[in-house]
């Protein structure tokens, strides 16, 4: 499939902000995003099944799943959107379609409640989308060294392990920047290594 | 146990009521696929067809200004899906362009490249 360069054409981007309930993805994506972040809904219909496993939500044939979003303007033809993701890990058939073709995902963690993200950081891996883990440093939190983190998570070294406050715009902007530098390594890195 | 609001039928049905029911679209649409109002979208006033309300909506939020899929639909407040088949139908008359993202998976190297170059550089200027 030939295709143009993205310069001089309008189009689109995604980052896809995961982890836990109450972790700070949307004050995270409203630090940076020029509007207020958004909130669009899913509905799992019966066009669903065989995306979702319904049985495993005894009594229901449907789900409605939000998402927050927000927006950043990179160019006139060029706009970055940032995703957070249902905090509930059940709605794997909306996930499916936030990460696909997306730049990478940032995976936020509360250190009080790790196990949170497992299961964002499962999900990435299986389908090799490149994500980086950002601490929230919560007001008055021990700090953390983001390599005993990185054990408990047991995630590769290459894996970037980087400390944040959600809340603070520089902060969330350092965050994204170290992903697409991280994205930007890794295909240079595939495109000098033999084939 | 289970809360009436989690009744299964009633909220299925009524959204997709909008698209007469229809749930696929035309069109597939990614969530960050931008939209913009076409010369003729713009004019509403010669809208004819069964979803004129919603196609006059989305054409006024789209008109001179590009908004995501996702955008629409929460400004709506419309799931994505019906979202997705109005827009889907309005492409398919003319009335709104549809830009596709710049996919990773999918681009070239040298694209998805330019792509990052272009985001990162982006973000330091923000």
């Amino acid at each position: 499939m030939a295709q143009r360069p993205t310069a001089g054409r309008v189009t689109s981007a995604k980052i896809v902000i995961a982890g836990g309930f109450g972790v700070g993805k949307t004050t995270l994506v409203g630090s940076v995003s020029e509007i207020t972040p958004l909130t669009t809904e899913a509905i799992m219909t019966s066009a669903g099944v065989g995306v979702d496993d319904t049985r495993q939500v005894p009594g229901k044939s449907t789900t409605t799943v939000a998402m927050d979003f927000g927006r950043i303007s990179i160019d006139r033809d060029l706009i970055l959107y940032l995703f957070g993701t249902p905090g509930q890990t059940r709605f794997w058939f909306m996930w499916d379609e936030l990460v696909r073709g997306a730049i990478g995902a940032v995976v936020l963690v509360d250190t009080r409640r790790l196990a949170d993200c497992f299961a964002a950081i499962d999900f990435f891996e299986h389908r090799r989308l490149p994500y980086l883990v950002a601490i929230n440093r919560f007001d008055g939190m021990q700090y953390h060294d983001p390599q005993d983190v990185r054990e408990a998570l047991a995630i590769t070294q290459d894996v970037p392990v980087i400390s944040c406050d959600a809340r603070n715009r520089e902060s969330t902007k350092q965050v994204l920047i170290s992903l697409v530098e991280y994205v930007l390594t890794m295909r240079r890195q595939r495109a000098v290594a033999p084939a | 146990m289970m809360a009436e609001r989690d009744e299964p039928t009633g909220a299925l049905v009524r959204p997709y009521a909008v698209t007469r029911g229809r749930t696929r679209p035309r069109l597939e649409i990614a969530i960050e696929a931008l939209i913009e109002t076409t010369v003729r979208g713009r004019s509403a006033g010669s809208l004819k067809g069964g979803h004129v309300r919603e196609h006059q909506h989305i054409a006024a939020l789209c008109d001179g200004r590009l908004q995501s899929l996702a955008e629409i639909a929460a400004r709506m407040q419309l799931p994505l899906g019906v979202t997705r088949v109005l827009i889907a139908d309005m492409a398919a008359d003319g009335l709104v362009a549809v830009y596709e993202p710049t996919s990773l998976e999918d681009a070239p190297d040298a694209v998805g490249t330019e792509l990052l170059e272009r985001v990162l550089s982006g973000l330091r200027r923000l």
